[in-house]
């Protein structure tokens, strides 16, 4: 960065009473809850803590979760690599279109998206009577809550990758096309390599939000104790019960991958020198 | 970048292989995941007709909860405009300790839970929370209360406007600063006539970004609110309620009309975004 000059510096009481704003609205906006949902949690002693994160039902939670999001992720990884090779890589008509509509899951309220599957699936659905004859459960069971997952973590892949990839263009492939390699080994040694911090940043907070996903779960889950209660709706259980400790002890498990998913997002900012833009 | 399409694009086209397997499998998930579904919620609302579909959205309860969401939601964006322009300067613009925590720390509504975000905060601004136990002999109530939700609908669209003004800020020439300060204007003068107009689509951006967000948000809300009809009750949690009681058709209805706004959202925001990017490809 280079020097500042005089005229363009701003005053020193100024900067001060800026920066002190802003560090105050951060610490107490950001910073105390975060906080806060530990102090609640180690409340009633580190035992009560970890006996309600090694109940019967948390673990079960937790294993729901893990599931849903093992299954999410990959989908969407997939996707989001054909999604990208296929904008960056070729001219077609209705790109602009496809676009757009790769972000709509981001501008839909995620209790629509759960709605949406409920309508298909339901036992109301277009699928519904079907299904039921054929005894297959979607809707209040693994499938739904992973196709809910699937819906609102769509986009994150495929919008890091995207724009990465264009920029790029598509030199490197052509020039190993010409030298005889196969399309699969373009894509396995030059594409591949050089998209991975892309592709594991947007796996990431992909696999954040399939973790934490709460509304359209909550719409297909049917709320069924030890069985389809995610990690989330657990949380949400354990407080409506007025059981505090537990809510936040479980609440605090997902701050950690909240936390672990942000020192991983900085971390490959800074590894690739480019500081990552959300727009 | 310019030069890579211009240059890619004077190739023959589709040397590449994998066009039509990509294409295919792109399109076919994005329309069995994404867009059947979705035009369901529409289709599966016209067969209520006009006349019932009004008197859905007709009703006391379903009218105020549509002030609350929106007027919450378009409160919290410009709240986010003024915050996020705030933490966005200061980040960007001065060096102090703890900045890159801080930094990093401005995605925290992104990566955390909505709703471990909201008993967080709900435990917080309750009466006997420890925020909200200094507030309640001022008078002041935010969690149950309106405040509660704009509360919860600022803290999720924080990132949106700080991460969309930062990269614009860190393109800002200080040519034009200096030159204006050169011709004797004075810091404010410069910042005003200088330094905001062409941060403004960007902000405009960022505020809608966080009030499109607003709109639809569900798990940071719900614990916060109190949920009391006509009072408390935002439309993605009515939408819930009408689906808890079986009444489909009450929810399709209010689901068609949310989506129906967002898609209204993403094309203005898209117009935006095209805005923000030629101003600062020529800047």
């Amino acid at each position: 960065m280079s020097p500042v000059s005089r005229s363009t510096q701003d005053p020193l009481w100024t900067r001060l009473l800026l920066i002190g704003a802003a560090v105050f609205f951060l610490v107490l906006f950001l910073l105390v809850p975060l906080f806060s949902i530990f102090a609640e949690a180690f409340k009633k002693g580190v035992a009560l803590y970890f006996e309600a994160l090694t109940e019967e039902n948390a673990r079960s939670a937790v294993l729901l979760t893990l599931t849903v999001a093992a299954i999410t992720v990959p989908f969407n990884a997939l996707f989001g690599v054909a999604a990208a090779w296929v904008i960056a890589k070729f001219e077609f008509r209705g790109k602009s279109l496809l676009l757009a509509l790769i972000d709509l899951p981001f501008a839909v309220s995620p209790v629509v998206s759960g709605l949406c599957y409920i309508l298909v699936f339901g036992a109301n659905g277009v699928l519904g009577p079907w299904l039921q004859a054929h005894d297959i459960r979607i809707i209040f069971a693994l499938p739904g809550m992973v196709l809910a997952t699937i819906f609102v973590t769509f986009p994150f892949v495929a919008r890091e990758l995207i724009p990465l990839m264009q920029a790029q263009g598509s030199d490197q492939e052509y020039a190993a096309l010409s030298l005889g390699a196969s399309g699969w080994q373009t894509f396995r040694r030059v594409t591949l390599p050089n998209i991975k911090w892309a592709l594991f940043y947007g796996i990431i907070l992909c696999n954040a939000r399939a973790m934490g996903e709460f509304g359209a779960v909550s719409v297909v889950s049917g709320h069924i104790r030890g069985e389809t209660n995610t990690l989330p709706l657990h949380v949400e259980v354990l407080y409506n019960d007025y059981n505090m400790v537990a809510a936040f002890a479980c609440a605090s498990m997902l701050s950690l991958l909240g936390l672990v998913t942000l020192l991983l997002k900085t971390f490959i900012e800074w590894r690739t020198g480019l500081r990552h833009r959300h727009s | 970048m310019h030069s890579s399409i211009s240059i890619s694009s004077k190739r023959p086209r589709r040397v590449l292989p994998g066009f039509g397997l990509s294409l295919g499998f792109t399109l076919s998930y994005l329309g069995l995941i994404v867009l059947i579904p979705l035009t369901l919620v529409f289709f599966k609302s016209t067969g209520l007709g006009f006349t019932g579909f009004w008197k859905v959205l007709s009703s006391d309860r379903v009218q105020s909860a549509f002030r609350l969401t929106f007027g919450l939601s378009a409160l919290a964006g410009l709240l986010n405009g003024v915050f996020g322009f705030l933490v966005a300067w200061v980040l960007v613009r001065y060096q102090f300790p703890g900045r890159k925590l801080l930094d990093a720390a401005v995605d925290l509504p992104f990566a955390m839970p909505t709703a471990v975000a909201g008993i967080a905060l709900t435990g917080l601004y309750a009466p006997n929370g420890w925020i909200g136990s200094k507030l309640a002999p001022l008078g002041i109530k935010v969690a149950f209360a309106p405040l509660g939700i704009l509360l919860a609908l600022t803290f999720i669209g924080l990132p949106f406007v700080v991460r969309t003004l930062q990269p614009v800020l860190e393109d800002l020439e200080s040519a034009q600063e200096e030159a204006a300060a050169s011709l004797g204007a004075n810091r404010w003068e410069t910042f005003r006539r200088v330094i905001f107009p062409p941060l403004l689509p960007a902000l405009v951006t960022g505020s809608t970004l966080a009030f499109a967000r607003a709109v639809g948000e569900y798990g940071s809300v719900v614990f916060i609110a109190g949920n009391k009809p006509g009072k408390t009750e935002i439309v993605p949690l009515l939408i819930m309620t009408k689906l808890e009681q079986f009444d489909y058709a009450g929810a399709t209805a209010l689901a068609s009309l949310m989506l129906a706004i967002s898609f209204v959202l993403l094309l203005f925001l898209n117009f935006l975004q095209r805005k923000t990017s030629l101003s600062r490809r020529s800047s």
